[in-house]
């Protein structure tokens, strides 16, 4: 008995540990290599998982000395703090006008509005393409300032829909009855309680901004105004060279922390996610 | 509307300014997201459509209705039709081993042990990473010079000369055609995957345990609890996770733009990123608006598939 339990625990530490292989190990290979001399990096006899020449932060320093990685962290930074405002100040109203002040077509106009967001970019990218253009918005950061929120608002209404749906009405109710109006209801009673359901929205939202990639690569052309999900790969290549170290090390920066964040707010997003699909 | 709130709204008097009020107000609250959606979503895919039954190009700024000239055009390059293949291909094969594993590593996750917050940190980093930055460390990782895993093969004698691998030094994983496929599938899984393991965790952690136990009692085994309790009871959140796998992958071009930019030759071209080379690059907006407009039909089913799911939400 006891044998089997530690066959099965011995098991299940295998299966976990071959899972985080998998997940993990181009991470592993890109923080080895950051740290790589050029001659220990490109000698294919070296085995590439040992420094074989001593570690070098040289790299790093080229990274952020020597390349504009500094202002596309500005730019994406900056993009993604304007995107998650409109989108909390577009969403949560929506939201909420759905869930508790439209009736029974609030219901229909919910599920409509999360139909939106099944529209990918692939398909908008070429007519956005010639409308930035024609609005003198081509190669500025404010093109994606004003489209990715066309990705975020349809997404995060219907989160919140989810959220607001999941507070009894009559909290609001009550409160109407000590005399708050149904707007000062809104504002004091359900925003406070919708609060997991805020986080998860501008953590989704950012994260959005952080990751797209086709219409940032459309629209901006210059690299003072790249964002770094396209900067990075398109930037850090000069010619046909490849600055391998500087450009893992411009990836993992970024892949690390905001995996750690998003470890922090899984259970508010995953919440988020089924409610709103559970309860359409 | 209006009628239709002051019908639902009850019946006590004087209710009736409230209601007003109420629906004014959301009118109001839902304008914003009403406007921009309108303008910014519906504009540009009524533009999507006129540009793929039109000769609209880069340069040019006026455009004329050309028919079906540009599907002609596109249905007859082997580029498009090889696109439209591995596109389905690549979704397909990568969800169905999405699903099974993500199933697998749901099940895993349900369980404790330790280190568990580590390896939850560790198999969400695919997912957080932007999804270049991602492909840039596979790119890097199956290097045809220096990959690591060319690396391994050779030091356990399964790469260079009289090995199975044959007698080069590297596999050049992305030089040729299987091996490119097999490394795009690879690092599809890699990024999706945790998406696809989260939300079933979700679903999972909401079955109700005393089922579970009570199947125990009744001697039920791993395989037949699995099978017959587990499997139906999670196929709604199992619909929700290939919803979001087929919408977010089916339409992605980035990992194909930054891996293999299509090749060897076009083989592994998708149509997201074909209309990309063909109407951004090649500046033939129409063939590209006309080439994107092919993922529309999976789309409407991703859309049907939503709307028959809440249906059925609403009867049970």
């Amino acid at each position: 008995m006891n044998l089997l339990y530690r066959a099965k625990r011995g098991l299940l530490y295998a299966t976990v540990a071959l899972f985080c292989f998998f997940s993990a190990s181009p991470f592993l290979w890109m923080i080895i290599t950051t740290f790589k001399q050029d001659r220990d990096l490109y000698r294919s006899k070296n085995n590439p998982f040992l420094f074989n020449d001593p570690p070098t932060l040289d790299n790093l320093r080229v990274l952020f000395f020597e390349t504009k990685y500094t202002t596309f962290l500005w730019n994406s930074f900056f993009v993604g703090v304007v995107v998650v405002i409109i989108t909390l100040a577009i969403a949560i109203p929506a939201a909420y006008s759905l869930t508790r002040m439209s009736g029974r077509w609030g219901e229909q106009a919910g599920i409509a509005i999360f139909l939106v967001y099944l529209v990918p970019p692939t398909l908008l990218f070429i007519p956005f393409f010639r409308v930035i253009s024609k609005i003198g918005l081509v190669d500025s950061i404010w093109s994606l300032v004003l489209v990715y929120p066309t990705i975020s608002v349809p997404f995060c209404t219907w989160l919140l829909m989810g959220f607001f749906k999941s507070i009894p009405i009559d909290l609001e109710e009550a409160a109407m009855v000590d005399g708050y109006s149904r707007l000062m209801a809104f504002v004091k009673v359900v925003m406070p309680l919708s609060v997991s359901g805020i986080i998860a929205v501008i953590v989704f939202t950012f994260t959005l901004t952080l990751h797209e990639f086709i219409y940032a690569l459309t629209f901006i052309s210059s690299s003072a105004h790249r964002t770094l999900s396209v900067g990075v790969p398109i930037e850090l290549v000069r010619g046909d060279v490849f600055y391998w170290q500087s450009l893992m090390a411009a990836a993992v920066i970024v892949a690390i922390p905001v995996g750690i964040v998003y470890d922090f707010f899984l259970d508010h997003l995953v919440a988020g996610l089924t409610m709103g699909a559970v309860k359409g | 509307m209006p009628d239709r709130m002051a019908f639902e709204v009850p019946e006590k008097a004087g209710t009736r300014t409230l209601a007003d009020r109420e629906g004014l107000l959301g009118t109001l609250f839902l304008l914003p997201a009403f406007v921009y959606i309108i303008t910014l979503v519906g504009i540009p895919l009524v533009l999507a459509i006129t540009y793929s039954f039109s000769n609209v190009t880069a340069g040019n700024t006026a455009f004329d209705f050309n028919g079906l000239e540009n599907f002609r055009l596109i249905l007859a390059t082997p580029q498009f039709r090889r696109a439209l293949w591995d596109t389905l291909y690549f979704t397909i094969v990568s969800q169905i081993i999405i699903i099974i594993l993500a199933t697998a590593l749901a099940e895993l996750l349900a369980l404790d042990f330790r280190g568990k917050r580590l390896a939850r940190v560790l198999l969400i980093l695919p997912w957080a990473t932007p999804i270049s930055l991602g492909t840039i460390g596979w790119l890097w990782l199956l290097d045809s010079k220096f990959s690591p895993i060319d690396w391994v093969l050779r030091a356990i004698h399964l790469l260079g000369p009289g090995t199975i691998f044959g007698p080069g030094l590297h596999m050049n994983y992305l030089g040729k055609t299987n091996l490119a496929m097999a490394s795009v599938i690879i690092v599809y899984v890699w990024r999706f995957l945790p998406l696809s393991a989260v939300i079933l965790m979700a679903g999972l952690t909401s079955i109700n345990r005393e089922i579970l136990d009570q199947a125990a009692v009744d001697g039920s085994g791993f395989w037949r609890t699995l099978l017959e309790i587990k499997v139906p009871l999670l196929l709604p959140i199992v619909n929700v996770a290939l919803l979001f796998g087929f919408i977010s992958m089916f339409s992605d071009m980035t990992v194909i733009f930054l891996l293999t930019r299509g090749g060897p030759v076009y083989y592994t071209q998708v149509l997201a990123s074909w209309a990309y080379f063909k109407g951004v690059e090649g500046g033939a907006l129409g063939e590209g608006a006309a080439t994107a407009l092919f993922l529309f039909p999976v789309l409407l089913a991703g859309v049907i598939m939503v709307l028959r799911s809440t249906r059925r939400m609403e009867v049970t």
